[in-house]
């Protein structure tokens, strides 16, 4: 193809995303379309399944039956909607075994906030109600983005998302109205996951390199600011509500934007996460490379046996 | 009456706690994210029948527990599972002979529980067959997949199954509670179903070129309390916040 | 050996009455398998009746490169829809 054509294709292109039109697998799109979009699709679908961890780690230690099945079944959503992710992305010609090779050698990069620890039960209702609740901000825009399989994996994500965030929150309500301990474990959660929470959406506007060219493919549809904004308008009366202090000595509400003003946030902090030295970077990546590795003669064996089986039906046939 | 019917109630109900509790361990850590999606729906369902099973043992005793004072608060002694189930996830060929064993007894039980005098188990039985037959059918196809696979797969699954066949045979155990429950009518009479039990596993066996082991040494006690050391260490987890914060609501 | 599961198509009948509907795709080693990760992935919320699973490489997809001439020309049959024929006004329903 000559450049001009090349140039044509990609106005057509550009000109049907303005228009709203969905982009499907077969379509003609440009490398830099389908690379941006391999990129963040499993970028997406690594951080579900590396958030199976951290919660996962509670399943367990649940301290009832109720919180059992209700953790249990939020955690495999979580490992559904890595699923419907993976999915999705192998429609751009990539299969999972690489995608998963990408996350297993460093490659690929996952949420950060999994790097987090999950310390005490109240972590999960933190998790829940806060990270949670930041994931919701950014995915519900994504159920319009441009390419139709990530649209409609997402649609069917955030449907199944809506108990998550409620689980979370109801965890956290009931230890704030229960005993001492109780309320003290939910402070102490809030402390240590706010931070983090904040910086899950996102580098400030000015620091983040893919904001402009997301924006027109519709992988975003707010800035990182925006969405933080609205993230911690969202929570703080949330947190007040049910008598929990937000750990920001300078948040305060601003009347004239109609919204919170609050804190620095520690960008070094996120950053040293982001490069691979959070708490628990090494922690989960052993967790899920020995999975797979562990896995591998068992998918080897299913294979090896359908195998069989279809050549034992070949014979039959013939 | 009372105490012999809620021994028995918890005797069957253990069984799917220890076991979703196992399956539980697994949540994230599966050989793929369809088989870990597929192993925590078990888990689900085991937990599930576990609920119907305390609340109903709760109203039984009449003492107003409930079903997580059942399920959390008793010493190692006071749970009657057989060890089968509480048995580790060593890897995912012990994951899955531990499932069919356990199964294959489970949907023979649930068979013969349906039509039990006492409704309340017997609805429970009903409801919880159809889950039971599901995993039946995963589990039997994994044996055979892993049985009849490669090299490898046959040799842990073999490995597997002669390491858990010892622990078959409690399956049929009968407490004086389960003799006292047969003999009303409540209870399964589960002598009855040892010859088909080893007919369907030794059938499925087969299927996945796996030889049935000849071992006539069984190993028992979990009925009556008495457990396998990997018991302790699953109470401490699964106990673990009950007993650091007694008397509170979550 | 490595080699990975194919990838199915996984279509959901999800009530009685209504046709199998696309709801994605998945990994197995075989049919059966694929069907029960089917049933265990597409269905946790009593989302089906009725599932039908096919491997990806079994189906044949019209190239969209050609859409112009699959598609365009059904755009001018008119002729084809009710609304291209004129009834008194007297004749409410037809």
């Amino acid at each position: 193809m000559s450049e001009a054509e090349i140039k044509n294709l990609e106005e057509a292109f550009e000109a049907r995303i303005e228009r709203d039109e969905k982009i499907e697998p077969k379509d003609w799109m440009p490398e830099k379309y389908r690379q941006t979009h391999i990129r963040q699709m499993s970028q997406h679908a690594h951080s579900e399944i590396i958030g199976m961890l951290p919660e996962g780690n509670w399943i367990s230690r649940a301290p009832s039956l109720r919180r059992k099945v209700a953790l249990l079944a939020k955690v495999q959503d979580e490992g559904g909607h890595g699923l419907y992710l993976y999915s999705a992305t192998e429609t751009l010609g990539i299969t999972r075994d690489e995608l998963f090779e990408q996350l297993h050698s460093g490659k690929a990069k996952y949420s950060s906030i999994f790097n987090y620890p999950t310390l005490t039960w109240a972590d999960i209702g933190a998790i829940g109600w806060l990270v949670d609740g930041a994931a919701i901000i950014n995915q519900v825009p994504l159920c319009n983005t441009s390419f139709g399989p990530y649209a409609r994996a997402m649609v069917r994500v955030c449907k199944e998302e809506s108990f998550h965030q409620r689980q979370g929150y109801e965890i956290m309500v009931k230890l704030a109205k229960g005993a001492p301990e109780q309320k003290e474990m939910a402070q102490d959660a809030l402390n240590r996951w706010w931070w983090p929470s904040l910086m899950m959406l996102g580098p400030t506007d000015n620091q983040s390199v893919h904001t402009a060219q997301s924006m027109k493919w519709k992988l975003k549809r707010k800035t990182n600011d925006e969405l933080r904004q609205q993230f911690i308008d969202q929570t703080v009366p949330q947190a007040e509500l049910i008598g929990l202090k937000v750990p920001d000595e300078n948040l305060k509400w601003n009347d004239a934007k109609k919204g919170y003003d609050f804190g620095d946030i520690d960008w070094d902090e996120f950053w040293q996460v982001v490069k691979g030295h959070g708490p628990c970077n090494k922690e989960r990546m052993t967790a899920r490379v020995s999975a797979w590795e562990n896995g591998q003669w068992v998918r080897d064996a299913a294979m090896a046996h359908a195998e069989k089986q279809a050549a034992s039906l070949q014979k039959e046939v013939s | 009456m009372k105490e012999n019917l809620y021994n028995y109630i918890l005797g069957i109900a253990d069984n799917c706690l220890i076991l979703g509790q196992r399956l539980g361990e697994l949540c994230g850590h599966g050989p793929s994210l369809e088989t870990d999606i597929g192993c925590t729906n078990i888990a689900l369902d085991l937990l599930g029948q576990v609920r119907s099973y305390y609340q109903y043992a709760a109203q039984v005793e009449g003492a107003g527990k409930t079903e997580d004072d059942i399920a959390m608060l008793r010493p190692e002694r006071g749970y009657f599972n057989t060890l089968l189930v509480e048995q580790p996830n060593t890897d995912f060929a012990y994951i899955m002979a531990r499932q069919f064993l356990f199964d294959a007894y489970h949907y023979m039980f649930l068979q013969e529980l349906k039509n039990s005098k006492d409704e309340t188990l017997a609805a429970i039985a009903n409801k919880s067959i159809k889950e039971v037959s599901y995993h039946l059918r995963f589990s039997t196809d994994w044996i055979i997949r892993l049985g009849d696979g490669t090299e490898e797969s046959h040799e842990r699954m073999q490995a597997a199954v002669n390491s858990l066949w010892t622990y078959t045979d409690e399956l049929f155990h009968q407490t004086e509670a389960d003799k006292v429950m047969i003999s009303q009518g409540v209870g399964v009479e589960t002598a009855n179903l040892k010859e088909a039990y080893y007919g369907k596993v030794s059938e499925v066996l087969e299927k996945a070129t796996l030889s049935v082991p000849e071992s006539k040494y069984f190993q028992k006690g979990g009925k009556q309390g008495i457990h396998t050391e990997h018991m302790g260490y699953l109470l401490a987890d699964m106990q673990y916040m009950q007993r650091a914060y007694p008397n509170m609501e979550w | 050996m490595k080699k990975e599961w194919p990838l199915w198509e996984v279509f959901v009948r999800s009530k009685n009455g209504l046709e199998h509907r696309h709801f994605g795709s998945l990994h197995a080693a075989d049919a059966d398998m694929a069907l029960e990760n089917a049933r265990d992935v597409y269905t946790r919320r009593k989302e089906g009746v009725s599932i039908w699973v096919v491997e990806s490489k079994n189906i044949t997809a019209s190239n969209p490169k050609n859409n112009g001439e699959l598609f365009e020309p059904a755009q001018d049959k008119v002729y084809r829809h009710p609304t291209f024929y004129v009834l008194p006004d007297e004749v409410k329903h037809m």
